[in-house]
């Protein structure tokens, strides 16, 4: 078994998702199942591989392309211009509960 | 094809420069189409006549005028329900966006408008675009329009079903693990999904950052490859679209296949491929063959990882994006005692059960303790996968496979068994890990009448080489295989 009921609840709580009783088990078997497959990658040998996290196509080739050098050879930084942003109310307008200028939500500070 | 003369963009053209039909009439008759046919597909989610009656005037006052026309004068397109529309309601088929109107366009959006495109409305997509099917909308299935008691794929089933079932002439959907591809397979149409970076992601409700991409869904590949010519681009709000140069489409299509390279990769032919859809792929690529390309084998030894990696990256990337419904600045709030409280009711009435077992799932491979076995590792494999592309890049000039490995399945068959679902993007997570481009084309039906799919994929920013191939495959007969 990959994953248990205590962490099932656990990382409900971790994604603030409130979870029915019945819930609990439903997703238990689901990711205990998905969790299983997922284990396939445990089977390959990693050493000296390097994470993807650019998919710029110069560095699709695996190993290299995480090097902070290339990231910062072309960091693609726009200049930093002040654009006017007046969106205020309009953004407000979707809010469940707006008391302008802010956000209303129920007490977060106890006394 | 319902209609009897399936529109495209050049016929819609002809038809308003010729005075034959005006653009407001032309979208009249969509929207009339369209109340006749959707609520047995449920594939449009809202409408926006308003809107598109008042692009079209402009359009038809072009017309009178005699100015100049842009590429997409007067088409009617549908949009995914993950791409933000102003003033229409976007709800990502979620009911936590129920009521959610997005207070700006995305750059697709705009770029479309400002080459002319008319936009009815935004199609049904599962919810968060998570899903093959479309069975995860919380506004219910779509029906495939080939067969009715059939998936459209997902998650922009909605886009291919409208586009497939002639209520819109071009649509656009996202794709994060085949979410374009593989209903453009399902419902017979060609789906192509750009390189990472190539379109703007500015205004598409995110579900993975590094995996989501816009592209078009249309009945031919000129029609695809226009679409593209207008949405591609560098735009400074999505600090991740790349600022290259956009290729002329249309004229790089229009050359020779001969001695062009392509590969087949035999891990795409193993188990679980449908018979029916190898031979008919198999038969696509001799057909190209026949065309003047070489075909040459390859091995890609990742590729039986993909779905693993995916579905550790995708997840975890969605648990992160997602954190921001809570019910503060928009969509559905459920009052609660505490902030706490209230954020975890929001998310426990307003998420369906695939988005929370996504968000668990990635929430679970970032958690303390997990995070090296799970997240650190499916990166790494992410790079041997997206290596296993390059160096095959090196050999050739596209890759060929099917895009499913199974036709369009029934409604409710696999919506029992997540993971089986799952390995309906077999073939296409891979391209969606590597950042490469891809596109879906029709390649011959089964014996039962379904819709097949062939998939091309291209080094990046290699859309170009990818539409010289379909093209000319669609040209040669290659669509009714």
């Amino acid at each position: 078994m990959k994953i248990s009921r205590e962490e099932v609840l656990r990382v409900a709580q971790l994604a603030h998702l409130d979870l029915a009783p019945e819930e609990v088990e439903t997703y238990r078997g689901q990711l205990d199942e998905i969790l299983s497959y997922v284990g396939k990658l445990q089977e390959l040998d990693v050493s000296g591989v390097e994470p993807m996290t650019q998919l710029r196509p110069r560095n699709a080739g695996g190993e290299s392309s995480t090097s902070g050098a290339a990231a910062d050879a072309d960091p693609e930084l726009r200049d930093d211009v002040v654009v006017p942003c007046d969106v205020a109310n309009t953004v407000l307008a979707e809010a469940p509960d707006a008391a302008k200028p802010f956000f209303r939500v129920p007490k977060v500070i106890e006394r | 094809m319902s209609a009897a003369t399936p529109w495209t963009i050049a016929t819609v053209r002809d038809a308003l420069l010729a005075k034959k039909i005006s653009a407001r009439e032309l979208a009249k008759d969509f929207f009339a189409h369209i109340e006749r046919r959707n609520p047995e597909l449920n594939a449009f989610l809202a409408l926006c006549p308003q809107r598109a009656f008042a692009q079209a005037d402009s359009v038809d006052a072009a017309v009178a005028k005699g100015q100049p026309l842009p590429p997409l004068a007067g088409v009617p397109v549908a949009v995914k329900d993950v791409i933000s529309t102003q003033g229409v309601r976007t709800t990502c088929g979620s009911k936590i966006l129920e009521t959610y109107t997005p207070p700006y366009d995305a750059t697709a959006i705009e770029r479309l408008e400002k080459a002319g495109a008319v936009i009815l409305g935004k199609t049904n997509c599962d919810e968060f675009a998570m899903g093959s099917s479309n069975e995860n909308s919380a506004y219910g299935p779509v029906r495939n329009p080939v067969a009715l008691d059939r998936v459209p794929g997902g998650s922009s089933g909605g886009s291919a079903a409208v586009v497939a079932a002639g209520l819109s002439v071009i649509s656009l959907g996202t794709d994060t693990g085949g979410s374009i591809r593989q209903p453009g397979a399902y419902c017979g149409i060609p789906a192509m999904m750009p390189t990472y970076g190539r379109v703007s992601r500015y205004g598409l409700i995110a579900f993975a950052s590094s995996l989501d991409r816009i592209g078009p869904f249309a009945t031919t590949i000129t029609d695809a490859a226009t679409v593209m010519s207008v949405i591609a681009g560098h735009d400074s709000n999505d600090s991740t679209s790349a600022d290259e140069a956009v290729p002329d489409y249309l004229a790089q299509m229009a050359k020779t296949i001969a001695g062009l390279r392509i590969g087949v990769p035999e891990d795409y032919f193993g188990k679980g491929l449908d018979f029916e859809v190898k031979a008919k792929v198999e038969a696509g690529i001799a057909l190209l063959e026949k065309l003047g390309c070489t075909r040459v084998p390859l091995k890609m030894p990742h590729t039986d990882y993909a779905i693993a990696t995916y579905y550790v990256v995708a997840t975890a990337e969605a648990s992160s994006n997602l954190a921001r419904y809570d019910g503060v600045r928009f969509g559905l709030r459920v009052q609660g005692n505490t902030l706490m409280d209230m954020y975890r009711k929001t998310r426990e009435r307003g998420f369906g059960p695939e988005v929370k077992r996504r968000i668990m799932l990635g929430t679970y491979a970032l958690s303390s303790g997990y995070y090296d076995a799970y997240y650190l590792r499916a990166q790494k494999v992410r790079s041997l996968i997206a290596r296993d592309f390059s160096d095959a890049f090196e050999k050739v000039d596209a890759i060929l496979t099917p895009t499913a490995p199974t036709p369009a399945f029934k409604l409710g068959e696999k919506t029992a068994d997540p993971l089986e679902m799952y390995l309906a993007d077999i073939y296409t997570v891979t391209g969606s890990l590597a950042g490469i481009p891809g596109i879906s084309v029709p390649c011959g039906k089964t014996s039962a009448g379904l819709p097949i799919g062939m998939q091309i994929f291209a080094s990046h920013f290699g859309e170009a080489r990818i539409l010289q191939l379909a093209r000319a495959f669609e040209k040669a007969g290659g669509f009714a295989i």
